[in-house]
């Protein structure tokens, strides 16, 4: 399918203008992508027709967004980070007398319960609140829900060893049929709530910021004016942990964040 | 004609043919060269390193936003899919896996196709499943040239087979000729 740079400008502009989602400054190579996926799946052949069908069925558009801001994620992804954090972060954390943890970009919610468990090991649970933000609020719904497919917890639960885990992992969730469901406990802590990035503010100061897999889908601008929002939501010598690929060397931040864990990605707020 | 970009994708069998080609490819190769090998999520994985431990050519993961340069091999990372903005940089993404693959070799040569339209190379080497079906057809409809290794030659004959079924393909060649073809390809870009 041959979609125009143009067009798709111009159909994330009227986007923006209809329904206050802000797409214009994703990577354009991934949002065209997934524009194509969504319109071959719709058997839509031609971008001015997808424009006018998104633009007035609120339904349908809903059904896009959920297409164009999926990720994929999984408990304990890359479970070298979350080593990493019982390593390097939860001691700190463990001063405050109440920790504040944002996780922005959560999708459905897998590395928020991952997180949860990781402080209920540590002790620190009762006295945390996870804000757990998304721009999908189809994904924030499973997440709230805490219910997965019971046949990748195998891939979890090697991941939750891997990261040092000491626990059986089974005893955080019961599994019914072909569904697994999270431990109530878990989830009496997390605040789940819509939060877009591309256009919301900071709402509350945070000793962790975790935002993994997501500012790669944006372009550089967009990455910088969320590197300062994320800035400005961390308290001082607050961290804020990102994906894999991610870093801050291409930031106009990068001076007032200082290294924790080059290799994971961990990063404190300095100045 | 002036070509600006070589993606290569392989899959099982890949290491030993993208060494071979590395090896024997000049150190003054200067198209650059992007590379899906299919590998596990196992961030210990050595594959750059091997690969450049055979190259002459500097051979390098592929970071976030990072530019396109000449005379640079670029390796996708794992567990990630890896795109060309039209600006000449890479993204990654998260997204599902294609054909159970993440690198895809689809996804990076749909995004070649866009980028670099004509002047576009696209290869094939051995690998046990069909992804590049629809990567390959996409550089073939924007006019760039397609090329699948042999399948006699390729350790795994299956995604070779799947190319060759799917597509009309310009080349068919051993290493040993893509070699030779990739050499004279790159003297007449840069003359």
């Amino acid at each position: 399918m041959n979609i125009e740079q143009g067009d798709v400008k111009a159909l994330l502009e009227s986007i923006r203008f209809r329904y206050g989602y802000d797409f214009t400054d994703y990577a354009e190579a991934s949002v065209r992508r997934r524009i194509i996926y969504f319109m071959t799946a719709r058997k839509i052949e031609r971008l001015d027709e997808l424009a006018n069908l998104i633009l007035q069925n609120e339904k349908l558009f809903e059904e896009f967004i959920r297409v164009i801001s999926v990720t994929v994620t999984e408990m304990f992804r890359d479970p070298s980070f979350y080593r990493s954090l019982r390593e390097n972060v939860m001691k700190r954390l463990a001063t405050y007398p109440f920790i504040k943890i944002w996780m922005a970009g959560c999708a459905t919610g897998e590395e928020v319960y991952s997180i949860a468990i990781l402080l209920k090991e540590e002790g620190l649970l009762n006295r945390s609140v996870i804000y757990a933000t998304d721009i999908n609020q189809n994904s924030l719904q499973i997440a709230k829900e805490g219910v997965y497919p019971v046949e990748n917890m195998k891939q979890h639960t090697t991941n939750y060893q891997k990261s040092g885990g000491m626990e059986s992992f089974s005893d955080y969730y019961i599994a019914k049929y072909d569904s697994v469901m999270f431990d109530k406990s878990l989830k009496q802590n997390i605040v789940f709530s819509p939060h877009n990035l591309a256009v919301d503010k900071s709402f509350n100061e945070f000793q962790l910021i975790i935002c993994r897999n997501v500012m790669i889908y944006f372009n550089q601008h967009l990455q910088n004016k969320v590197i300062h929002l994320f800035y400005e939501s961390l308290c001082p010598f607050g961290y804020l942990g990102l994906g894999n690929k991610e870093s801050l060397l291409f930031s106009e931040r990068r001076r007032e964040f200082e290294e924790v864990d080059k290799k994971e990605k961990i990063f404190m707020k300095i100045s | 004609m002036r070509y600006e970009v070589i993606v290569i994708g392989a899959s099982a069998g890949g290491l030993t043919a993208i060494g071979y080609l590395l090896e024997h490819l000049p150190a003054d190769f200067t198209i650059p060269i992007i590379v899906v090998q299919h590998r596990s999520k196992d961030p210990k994985d050595l594959l750059e390193e091997l690969l450049q431990s055979k190259s002459k050519i500097k051979v390098k993961q592929a970071d976030e936003k990072e530019k396109i340069q000449p005379g640079v091999v670029y390796i996708a990372p794992p567990d990630y899919h890896l795109l060309i903005e039209r600006d000449r940089t890479f993204s990654l993404t998260s997204d599902e896996p294609v054909r159970f693959s993440r690198p895809s070799i689809d996804v990076l040569f749909e995004s070649a196709a866009e980028v670099y339209r004509n002047k576009s190379v696209g290869i094939i080497l051995t690998g046990a499943n069909n992804d590049g079906v629809a990567g390959l057809a996409a550089i073939i409809r924007e006019d760039g040239i397609a090329i699948v290794q042999n399948p006699e030659e390729a350790e795994i004959q299956v995604m070779p087979l799947a190319s060759l079924a799917a597509n009309k393909i310009h080349h068919i060649f051993t290493l040993d000729q893509l070699r030779a073809f990739l050499v004279k390809l790159n003297k007449s870009s840069n003359g």
